[in-house]
């Protein structure tokens, strides 16, 4: 029966002591260990999260990266078919205005030699009414310098005058 | 090589535990020769006014220990050396005209004429009185010893944080430090929850590493076996500790889930009441009697083992009763743990039930 009746002497002396263990220790181990602890977990959990935000700001940037050069890129898609576009417009552009001016000029020219021709025509023929009225005259000069001649060519005349 | 060294200390201890043992059990039957384990073990397992070392050349080694007693005249107090190691109360020590004597660990006050103490049939004295006793005991002694040991390394395990840079753990504080953490994360946290536990850090530290130490140390042969956690009064007083926290912190719903059920029909309300309120009550009493018991029975048990060998006479018994206590012994070892997590965490539980939030 001794084993399970609590004696009054342990039961102070178990109280105070504690209750001093529990202070001391409190005041001495358990805040500063604990605190201790807990600080340098905050600190890792900080470390973690700075590591992974910089990680986060580092794919960010990537995608940043990634995405103005693509842009870039893009935009130098762009330009290259404006200017073979630009290219081509000038050069069926040029091609045009050649063609027309070509067109333009060799029209001119031909009214040119159609003009040219004519006047030459003309004055070929001039020439040749003269030149023949000339011939025609020596000729007539010749011819009608005896009578018998004369005869004659009035004759071949007529006979032409005939056929025609 | 560490763990073999460990071994041999660890068995010559071992060894040391039946010669103990003797030494107070022949103090005892020098008269009828006759060796009663039962006399031995309770002598083992409970407090004394005296501590006892060794017997030398039939001369018992002890330390003598202050007895304090308030009686009607105020404080009283002697060495218990004055009872020159007796316990049948034939030594009468005298101390400020009142008459003292020890009789199985307990003081008794002699009325005013008698010259010795007498008892009646059921061992009650008739003319003597006790006194209220706040002897400094064995238990007592081997208490603060413990506390010192305690001081020595949490203090100096703080000492290394406070030194170090970043709160690097070394030296002391690296074993201390996952047990310390252990107690937080898989004591406190789940069983009180994550934003009230700190309140209850420093109570659930200082009782794990109380009840561990002194489980331990009443483990130690050479120290005589102080069974001051396998003391109902050392249980009771930790036990009563924990019960105050809890109806302290008890919030409304703790309350409402004692005396007034929420979410049951009212006989069944009625019915739960007067449980839920002795529930109260054996909730501290089964720490008190969980701690005191198995550390009691872990040293009857060592102890019986080692008894046989007085008991057949014959010291062929002793290897198989070194074996047996030997295995015993680990299982302590391992007991001494068990039982300061479970008082830890049932403690916490119970705080954590007090201080629960309604969720419906």
């Amino acid at each position: 029966m001794d084993l399970v009746s609590p004696g009054f002497g342990l039961v102070f002396w178990t109280a105070i002591t504690f209750l001093i263990l529990l202070g001391i220790l409190r005041k001495f181990a358990w805040k500063p260990i604990l605190g201790a602890v807990s600080e340098r977990e905050e600190s890792i959990k900080s470390a973690l999260q700075s590591a992974e935000d910089a990680k986060k700001e580092m794919q960010n940037l990537q995608a940043d990266n990634e995405r103005i050069l693509k842009e870039a890129r893009a935009e130098r898609d762009a330009m290259l078919k404006e200017a073979r576009e630009l290219k081509e417009g000038i050069i069926s552009e040029a091609k045009e205005q050649a063609k027309s001016e070509g067109d333009k000029m060799i029209k001119q020219a031909q009214a040119t030699i159609e003009s040219e021709k004519k006047a030459a025509v003309a004055d070929i023929k001039e020439q040749v009414a003269n030149l023949s009225i000339d011939i025609a005259e020596k000729v007539i000069k010749e011819e009608l310098s005896d009578k018998k001649k004369q005869q004659k060519l009035v004759q071949d005349m007529l006979g032409d005058i005939k056929l025609n | 090589m560490r763990i073999s060294t460990f071994g041999a200390v660890f068995l010559g201890l071992l060894l040391a535990l039946p010669i103990a043992g003797f030494a107070n059990y022949k103090d005892d039957t020098e008269s009828d020769k006759k060796f009663d384990p039962n006399k031995m073990i309770m002598h083992h397992v409970k407090d004394a006014h005296e501590f006892h070392v060794i017997d030398f050349n039939g001369k018992p080694i002890s330390i003598s220990l202050p007895i304090i007693l308030w009686t009607d005249n105020g404080l009283t107090s002697f060495m218990s050396s004055k009872f020159h190691h007796d316990d049948s109360g034939k030594v009468v020590v005298e101390k400020n005209g009142e008459k003292f004597v020890k009789f199985h660990e307990k003081i008794y006050k002699l009325n005013e004429g008698a010259a010795s103490i007498e008892f009646d049939d059921k061992h009650h004295p008739v003319n003597a009185s006790k006194p209220l006793n706040i002897s400094i005991t064995r238990n007592v002694l081997m208490m603060w010893v413990s506390v010192l040991v305690l001081i020595i390394i949490f203090t100096s395990a703080a000492r290394v944080y406070k030194k170090s840079e970043n709160n690097v753990p070394t030296g002391i504080a690296g074993f201390i430090e996952p047990l310390i953490v252990f107690v937080r994360d898989d004591i406190a946290k789940p069983m009180i929850g994550e934003h009230k536990y700190k309140r209850y850090m420093p109570y659930l530290l200082t009782i794990f590493f109380f009840i561990w130490i002194n489980n331990v140390f009443g483990l130690i042969p050479i120290l005589n076996g102080a069974n001051l956690s396998g003391n109902i009064a050392f249980t009771l007083t930790l036990a009563v500790f924990t019960f105050i926290i809890t109806i302290f912190s008890g919030n409304k719903n703790y309350w409402k889930h004692i005396f007034w059920m929420p979410g049951v029909p009212v006989p069944m309300k009625i019915f739960l009441m007067p449980i839920e309120l002795i529930g109260i009550f054996t909730k501290p009493i089964s720490l008190m009697i969980r701690l005191f018991a198995n550390i009691t029975a872990g040293h009857i048990i060592i102890l019986a083992l080692m008894s046989l060998i007085f008991i057949f006479e014959t010291i062929a018994v002793a290897p198989i009763s070194v074996l047996f206590s030997l295995f015993i012994t680990v299982i302590e070892i391992v007991v001494t743990a068990i039982q300061a997590y479970i008082f830890t965490i049932l403690s916490a539980l119970y705080f954590g039930m007090a201080t629960e939030e309604e969720h419906h």
